[in-house]
């Protein structure tokens, strides 16, 4: 009698389980397949419950040569790798001084670096672009990197200061005292050792900037179109098609990294970050 | 003394940028706000600005706010799941299934949900379909709701993230003389895992608090009508009217929303930096 009530509330256990996690798949992954179904719709009234009819027409007329689709991927893309040139030109040697070295003004200058993340970033946004219009350089590529790294920096600094401050110091203690000058010491030691780190910060950086969307729309407008403006201008045009087709576009870099991110962002570098 | 002087000469280049492209910009903000057309000082574009968007401002709030408040109950319940529950395979699934949105942006979210919650959307179709609800009472989710549920679906995951992780490194001994003296373990969990993983929880909320107070793609996509957020509002003004003045005193009013925010996020990051 008991074990027969015990078994039943453990099946009652398992249900509720179940049902649990079917649901959150359901909730995770429902507004994906609407948007895969979307992608790949030829037609699609009301009130269907899946498209009449499914086919690849949008998807030809997105990559066609002369399609402004793959203008944008490749603007995109270019103005991604150059924002991570640019962070990580910037925020090596800002973490490294961050982890390494004594620093006048420390917790000011942290404050500094905390900041930005603290603030929403639209009255920056908004400004930067009237700044950028006095000099030329609304509508330019350059002026679009300018935004994305300026906010793609913050976290490429923290995330910089981290690797480096996880290094085991006694390593690069030891490579001093075999007679390696700081220059050779940072190279072969604290440089290959922080790698993933720094990999996992210009990572970041670039899925920032390829997403990036309102300073795009300030600074970038008209003249400079990237993947996410196409993708709202084909949604707010009611181009369902053309803007699921992008969307999932944008989606395989995020979701890559989201499968990726562990194996370049150590739990170690992690318990690190904003320190 | 010399290594205190290189220091700085490295970490100035990342110090100019923020000069150039944040200090800058937000001291414009400040002023354009406050400059009357002829010179001198005004307070009539924040006049102006409560004039025409009181009843978004308040909007802007109640659907940050609550989105807030249902992050952080999602995360606690998905970390919490994952630190104390005793079922591994299920452990397992949640922790590989939660994370999916994590790094999907704003904007692609705003589409997704787009299609997702309107009125022939799938949720409809499902909720029909299960007969859950009648045909006809089927109704789209496009307005205030649907922004929630995209700042939700977009920003739960990552405060879970923080917090999974901060619970993971957490001491055992405490919590498994909890268990061991019979407590249940919602009991546990609040009583016990909570307390500790505060500070990352609040740093995990109003990093989310900010970020959707300054998101413009969701309610352009989702609710672009009046009332809709105020971010839409500052778009609008610029757009349309060219209006610096009110777009920038409408960016401060939000500010304010914000600062109250950042200053507890602040406050306990530097207070984490002095320990460190």
């Amino acid at each position: 009698m008991n074990s027969a009530g015990d078994l039943a509330s453990r099946w009652a256990t398992n249900v509720v389980r179940a049902t649990a996690i079917g649901l959150l798949a359901f909730v995770i992954f429902g507004p994906l397949a609407n948007l895969l179904l979307w992608a790949f719709a030829e037609r699609w009234y009301f009130p269907a419950k899946v498209p009449q009819e499914f086919g690849l027409a949008f998807w030809v007329r997105v990559f066609q040569p002369r399609g402004n689709a793959v203008q944008s991927l490749l603007t995109s893309v270019g103005i991604a790798l150059m924002t991570v040139a640019f962070c990580l030109a910037v925020a090596v040697p800002a973490g490294y001084a961050l982890a390494r070295l004594k620093l006048p003004w420390r917790g000011f200058i942290l404050m500094l670096f905390l900041l930005p993340q603290a603030i929403p970033n639209l009255p920056i946004y908004v400004n930067i672009a009237r700044m950028f219009y006095e000099v030329g350089l609304n509508g330019t590529v350059l002026g679009v990197v300018l935004v994305h790294a300026s906010h793609g920096l913050v976290l490429a600094v923290w995330i910089a200061s981290a690797a480096f401050a996880a290094v085991d110091e006694s390593l690069e203690q030891a490579a001093r005292n075999m007679g390696a000058g700081p220059w050779r010491c940072f190279a072969t030691i604290t440089l290959p050792l922080a790698a993933p780190g720094l990999i996992a910060s210009a990572i970041f950086v670039f899925l920032e900037s390829l997403d990036e969307f309102t300073g795009t729309y300030f600074v970038g407008v008209p003249d400079v179109i990237t993947l996410p403006l196409l993708m709202f201008n084909a949604s707010m045009g009611g181009n369902y098609q053309i803007a699921s087709i992008t969307a999932l576009l944008l989606l395989i870099p995020s979701i890559g990294f989201m499968l990726l991110v562990e194996r370049f962002l150590k739990a170690d570098v992690l318990a690190m970050v904003g320190r | 003394m010399n290594r205190k002087w290189a220091g700085l000469l490295l970490i100035s280049p990342a110090l100019l940028v923020i000069a150039v492209f944040f200090l800058v910009p937000l001291g414009l903000s400040v002023v354009t706000s406050l400059q009357a057309k002829g010179g001198g000082w005004t307070l009539a574009h924040f006049e102006k600005s409560f004039e025409l968007y009181t009843t978004d401002m308040i909007f802007t709030v109640a659907i940050v706010l609550l989105s807030s408040a249902l992050i952080a109950v999602v995360a606690i319940a998905i970390a919490g799941y994952l630190t104390l529950g005793e079922h591994e395979r299920t452990r397992n699934a949640l922790r590989w299934l939660y994370r999916w949105p994590l790094f999907i942006p704003f904007i692609v979210t705003g589409q997704v949900m787009r299609t997702f919650l309107a009125k022939n959307g799938m949720l409809n179709h499902v909720l029909v379909g299960g007969g859950l609800i009648e045909p006809l009472a089927a109704q789209s989710m496009l307005d205030w709701r649907g922004i929630v549920i995209a700042f939700v679906w977009k920003q739960a995951p990552f405060v879970t993230l923080l917090l999974a992780g901060a619970m993971a490194s957490l001491e055992v001994q405490h919590i498994e003389a909890a268990r061991n003296l019979g407590a249940p373990r919602w009991r546990v969990l609040l009583g016990i895992v909570l307390p500790q993983v505060r500070g990352t929880l609040l740093v995990g909320v109003v990093l989310s608090f900010v970020t959707m107070l300054s998101v413009l793609s969701v309610p352009m996509m989702i609710n672009p009508n009046s009332p809709t957020m105020m971010t839409v509002d500052v778009a609008y003004r610029i757009s349309t009217h060219g209006d610096y003045a009110v777009a920038n005193a409408l960016c401060l009013v939000s500010l304010v929303f914000a600062s109250l925010g950042a200053w507890v996020y602040l406050h306990h990051a530097v207070k984490r930096v002095g320990v460190a």
